[in-house]
């Protein structure tokens, strides 16, 4: 494809869901932070879908990314919204605390 | 240097930049303003690919929704995030660790991989050529029949979660006045008016 290689594209997503991976270590107390290293997570898989489907000419990919799409928008309102539910029972977000939400 | 290749070297450079600072940068705000710029620039990368709808897919759904929603609860919670940051130069040595491995690993994967000969014939959903349908179209054509239960369930996920969303952040708070519509509708002008007899002169 015009000079492109389906490699450029593999090392795009890998970078950054190794930069995703690396959010999530970086930053162990921040949940907000964590949730969205997470995202670039799922967004580094999206562009691996869309990639193959695209080099090998099969739309399952893309029909893929959307139900992976899907999912990452369910979670990231449930994961904001257990995180609201916590900062106001609590007043912090930090994460070594998260153990009193066991009941 | 194609102007295609040029442009997929602008955006993923982009693109892990801002994926970066995401992680790194010591205000919250700024990590969500960054993210938005990294979703903004792999849309671009996916209409390079020739996947226009999940281009603006991802335009509308993460930039529109999901990032304004990480927007709208950091600026919402009242969190003293220096003291959260403090912390971050004590675990940065292992995240660079795991983070070098994982590239490493992923690396030398792609060092020996290749297609299978038959991946060709393989395909679920050829795609067709841009003179049968375009993209959005192709897409619709199976989304809405082979994969027709998939995308009931995707649905069905996305009732649950605004559901437990709703659940989980009502809440009531006892002392606060409320309208009660059935005690509106149902009191009539003898309780509603009270005649009182002012003396000349008096107040009440």
């Amino acid at each position: 494809m015009n000079g492109l290689e389906l490699e450029n594209f593999l090392i795009v997503a890998a970078a950054l869901f190794v930069i995703g991976i690396f959010g999530i270590f970086v930053n162990r107390k921040n949940v907000i932070i964590i949730l969205m290293s997470i995202e670039l997570m799922l967004l580094a898989v999206n562009i691996n879908l869309v990639a193959f489907s695209s080099f090998l000419g099969d739309l399952v990919g893309q029909v893929f990314t959307l139900f992976v799409l899907t999912v990452a928008a369910a979670e990231a309102a449930i994961g904001l919204a257990i995180l609201v539910c916590f900062f106001r029972n609590r007043g912090t977000i930090a994460v070594e605390d998260v153990n009193v939400m066991k009941g | 240097m194609t102007l295609a290749v040029f442009t997929f070297y602008v955006f993923s450079t982009i693109v892990i930049l801002a994926g970066l600072l995401t992680v790194l940068s010591r205000n919250p705000v700024h990590s969500v303003l960054w993210l938005i710029l990294a979703f903004f620039t792999s849309a671009g990368l996916f209409v390079l690919l020739g996947a226009e709808f999940v281009a603006m897919l991802l335009v509308i759904v993460y930039v529109g929704a999901v990032a304004v929603l990480f927007l709208f609860v950091v600026m919402m919670l009242d969190v003293d995030f220096a003291e959260l940051k403090a912390e971050m130069a004590r675990f940065m040595p292992v995240a660079m660790l795991i983070g070098v491995v994982l590239l490493m690993e992923l690396g030398l994967v792609f060092g020996v991989w290749n297609f299978a000969d038959q991946a060709g014939d393989l395909r679920q959903a050829v795609t067709p050529s841009l003179s049968e349908a375009h993209n959005t179209q192709a897409l619709g054509e199976i989304v809405y029949t082979q994969y027709i239960y998939l995308f009931q369930a995707a649905g069905l996920i996305l009732l649950v979660a605004m559901i437990g969303a709703i659940v989980l952040t009502l809440r009531h708070r006892p002392n606060i006045k409320r309208q009660n519509i059935v005690a509106q509708i149902n009191r009539d002008p003898a309780q509603a008016m009270e005649l009182k007899n002012v003396k000349p002169g008096q107040g009440l």
